[in-house]
């Protein structure tokens, strides 16, 4: 079992190396000379050749790229990441304040999406073809099929604007979560739903359910003790892809509803072509991503005791 | 939209029961699809919707992008039929246009994707050594990152446009058919076919060409017919945003997001675009999920 842990981090090694490569080339993607693109954001529309040297120096940006990627990366293990172009706040100090908000809605969203889901797969799958499973099935997918946009302001129009039961966007009360959170837990549940009922309907169908049943076992610890325990993999698996997904910061969402995580810092950013913050946001988004993969596959110890015994290969 | 690993499997159980069929006693798919209730659902709206696309010059009653202040925010009338918007543009015929921009650009999408991921995928897989290793670094990297999140950061780096929205998508999508592709390729690289071929002489080139990829792109195909919606509302998405089609174009995510600030006094310009993106993606789901089920019916649940 450590062993599997410890593959599972060394593996991470270099995967990680790659993301901050990736991070930092995006910047030498930039159409234009950033420096000009700074002075000008700061109001100087035809800066002398003089001023674009002096700030290029000061960013920087004279060195070649090679020296300008390990110096950052040396920075960014040392938790610098530079400053911001627009605001000249620290890089890493704008992102640690705004992740517990985008962690916070990611995390709403999921549970939500999981409150709903799981029950609902279940119960599709035991009555396969009833009204139930016909509605869930129906709702699944029109909810992935839905552009989180288009359902964010149909929420917005309906309960908002019409009902006036809730803020339309902001951050400064609690209720003001309400509604991006909806949006998002309506998408996490439509997936959710659909794959907690195939996940179960594979078990059920397994012989080591027939054998619980046929051993007398009740219905109900048959599909909870058995079969649900053995689709929790599966359902696992995908939640941490979703939760991954959403703590990277939901762009979308927090952009419409100006909540005031990640995502929408960088949708921001971008716009400014803020590059240090991208590239930031890159790498700070990766390794979120990268941990919340290793805890999904530690999880896999506690739910799978063929990884656990160490009898699978992987 | 169903997660890499889900997405991982599925193409692989596809792959597994395809393999297991010769070639010549491949039931026919397309009866098989037919035979679907819902996946003929989806190939109807989907060919409704490409036909729109096709016949956009034809059937939209006026130019999508023609401003007339006598006609803002017009309710729907015998002339506009679903009204106009905030610059007095007809929204069926920006409708109907943006079907065949929102359309094209998830064709051209998807059939880059499929070029660069089944063609580095099949080389990873055939030649291995040093490329391989390399390239499945890069997948594992891009990969590591919620599509959306790299898509975003590339495209916005590139600066708002169509162009920067695909080489966006382009440039993170390949990964996942190029390890599915790679995987596929070594386990059909053994099989007595190819050996067959190479034994008889045949140039590498030919055999990846003329033996292997027939065999191995079809789950692939299914594959991306499952994407396609995904992939569609990942373009509506970043143009939503501001990074892809630019005002006037008729994209319909551009639209919904040209229409945000009229939500309250006239809901119908976000309404429609909406509504045009979620049949669409409905239209696709549906059809991907009659061909997954046509090409392998022991996965129908």
């Amino acid at each position: 079992m450590l062993r599997y842990i410890a593959r599972r981090l060394a593996y991470l090694v270099p995967v990680w190396l790659g993301i901050s490569i990736l991070a930092f080339a995006l910047a030498l993607l930039a159409p234009g000379d950033p420096v000009r693109q700074v002075l000008q954001a700061g109001g100087i529309d035809a800066p002398s050749a003089e001023q674009v040297m002096e700030l290029r120096r000061e960013l920087g940006l004279d060195q070649p790229g090679p020296v300008r990627f390990v110096r950052w990366l040396g920075g960014a293990l040392r938790g610098d990441l530079g400053s911001s172009y627009r605001t000249g706040e620290p890089v890493l100090q704008s992102l640690t304040d705004r992740f517990p908000r985008t962690a916070e809605l990611a995390l709403l969203a999921v549970s939500l999406g999981l409150l709903i889901a799981v029950p609902l797969g279940i119960v599709s799958a035991l009555f396969r073809e009833s009204i139930v499973d016909q509605a869930a099935r129906l709702g699944a997918l029109i909810g992935a099929s839905v552009p989180s946009f288009w359902l964010a302001y149909l929420l917005i129009l309906f309960l908002a604007v019409q009902l006036r039961l809730l803020p339309v966007a902001g951050a400064s009360e609690p209720r003001h979560i309400v509604l991006p959170a909806l949006t998002l837990a309506i998408g996490a549940a439509a997936s959710l739903t659909r794959l907690t009922r195939s996940a179960m309907l594979e078990e059920l169908f397994q012989d080591y359910v027939r054998t619980a049943r046929s051993k007398g076992l009740r219905e109900r610890a048959v599909v909870v003790g058995h079969a649900l325990r053995n689709a929790l993999i599966a359902i696992v698996t995908i939640t941490g892809i979703r939760l991954a997904t959403l703590l990277g910061g939901a762009v979308i969402v927090e952009t419409i509803f100006a909540w005031p995580g990640i995502g929408q810092y960088v949708v921001l950013s971008i716009f400014h072509r803020d590059y240090p913050v991208i590239q930031g946001f890159v790498l700070f988004t990766g390794t979120v991503v990268l941990l919340i993969n290793l805890a999904v596959d530690v999880s896999y110890v506690w739910l799978d005791p063929r990884v656990r015994l160490g009898a699978k290969g992987r | 939209m169903i997660g890499t690993k889900t997405r991982d499997t599925l193409a692989e159980s596809i792959a597994d029961e395809h393999a297991l069929a010769p070639a010549s006693s491949r039931p026919g798919v397309f009866r098989a699809l037919l035979a679907h209730r819902t996946g003929v659902a989806g190939l109807v709206i989907v060919a409704g919707v490409a036909l729109i696309a096709i016949a956009a010059p034809l059937i939209a009653p006026d130019d999508p992008t023609r401003v007339d202040a006598l006609r803002r925010l017009a309710a729907p009338s015998a002339d506009t039929l679903l009204g106009t918007d905030n610059l007095g543009r007809d929204i069926l015929s920006r409708l109907i246009w943006g079907a065949r921009l929102s359309l094209g650009t998830a064709a051209l999408a998807a059939a880059l994707i499929l070029t660069v991921g089944v063609g580095l995928g099949m080389i990873a897989g055939f030649y291995g050594g040093l490329l391989d290793d390399v390239l499945m670094r890069i997948v594992d990297v891009i990969l590591a990152f919620p599509a959306l999140i790299l898509a975003l950061a590339i495209a916005g780096v590139l600066g708002p446009s169509i162009t920067s929205v695909m080489i966006g998508i382009v440039a993170v999508a390949w990964a996942d058919y190029a390890r599915v592709m790679r995987g596929q390729v070594l386990s059909a690289r053994e099989r007595q076919y190819v050996e067959a071929a190479r034994a008889t002489g045949v140039r590498n080139t030919r055999i990846l060409a003329r033996h292997l990829l027939p065999n191995v792109l079809p789950p692939i195909l299914v594959l991306a017919s499952l994407e396609m919606g995904g992939l569609i509302l990942t373009i509506s998405g970043l143009s939503f945003l501001g990074l892809g089609a630019q005002p006037p174009t008729p994209e319909w995510g551009a639209m919904l997001n040209d229409g945000r600030s009229f939500i309250a006094a006239a809901p119908q310009l976000m309404i429609y675009p909406g509504l045009a993106i979620s049949i669409v993606v409905v239209g696709f789901n549906l059809l991907g999920d009659g061909l997954r089920d046509a090409f392998d019916p022991h996965l129908r649940l």
